[in-house]
């Protein structure tokens, strides 16, 4: 390990703000992705179970 | 499936980051700003090796005529361009401290950021067109005739004379790096790999519902 101290190991030699722009860009995006892409499947699924129920409702209502 | 690709994410990316920051050793000439290289060539390969799969499912759909491809294709399209963003974000980033500049005109960066365009045009013009069948075939004109580019963007720095470096791993030698270096960048790039696979099979998913949602199967999958 290259890193005397914790300081030193965000300093990365001089290249903080490059190596740190890079690494949390990144982070940022790849977290941001899956929960948008979660969300989207999510909001689906609920849409399609409030159809269900309404066509449930409206064939009660027929029935009754 | 997709949760054992998080797993395998997460796995290969703690690997690949404890590798490149507290294993792999300072480089003698770019100093500890070199360890960019971690996340941007990985970033590079898959933004360009989405786009071959997205063409090969755009084509396929083409083809054959099979539903399925055209919405594979679209799921794949929003990771893809989210690589490319990273390869130039991180390559500007890089770029300002060992070049002195965060953009040059060069061969290799110019086709990655038309990669980066392609695949927002690939996108809008999905979005555009409210026919999803026929959306689908118009991205995937789009989609194979910009394959063009990916070969232009792999071979641009032994084509023209650029300020991007060359390569550093080949497959027909041994690979001009320090192997802690290369394991590092191995275990990101599987760690990217996994995912892309993961992000664009949960979008392709939900993808999936929308689309058929009014046949009877989707209709009883959702209880």
């Amino acid at each position: 390990m290259q890193w005397n101290s914790v300081g030193e190991f965000f300093a990365m030699g001089g290249y903080a703000l490059y190596v740190w722009g890079s690494f949390g860009a990144c982070a940022l995006l790849m977290i941001a992705e899956p929960f948008l892409a979660r969300r989207r499947l999510s909001d689906v699924r609920k849409s399609l179970a409030r159809e269900r129920l309404a066509d449930e409702l409206e064939l009660q209502q027929k029935n009754s | 499936m997709i949760p054992w690709f998080w797993a395998a994410a997460i796995i290969f990316g703690v690997g690949g980051l404890w590798i490149s920051f507290f294993v792999a050793p300072t480089d003698a000439q770019q100093g500890e700003g070199y360890r960019i290289i971690f996340v941007h060539v990985p970033a590079s390969w898959m933004s360009m090796f989405i786009y071959l799969v997205m063409a090969f499912w755009a084509g396929l759909g083409l083809a054959l005529n099979t539903r399925v491809s055209g919405m594979m294709a679209q799921a794949l399209a929003p990771t893809g361009a989210l690589m490319a963003a990273l390869s130039l974000w991180t390559g500007a980033l890089w770029g300002k401290p060992m070049w002195g500049a965060w953009w040059v005109w060069d061969a290799r960066l110019t086709s990655e950021l038309i990669l980066f365009f392609l695949y927002l045009g690939f996108m809008a013009l999905q979005a555009a067109i409210d026919d999803p069948r026929r959306a689908d075939k118009a991205g995937a004109i789009l989609a194979l005739v910009g394959v063009v580019n990916i070969p232009i963007i792999y071979f641009s720095v032994k084509w023209w004379n650029t300020l991007h470096q060359g390569s550093t791993i080949n497959l027909n030698k041994a690979p001009s790096m320090a192997q802690t270096m290369l394991w590092g960048m191995l275990l990101m790039a599987l760690a990217f790999w996994m995912y892309s696979i993961a992000v664009a099979l949960m979008r392709v998913r939900a993808i999936i519902l929308e689309r058929e949602r009014h046949t009877e199967w989707v209709k009883h999958a959702v209880e």
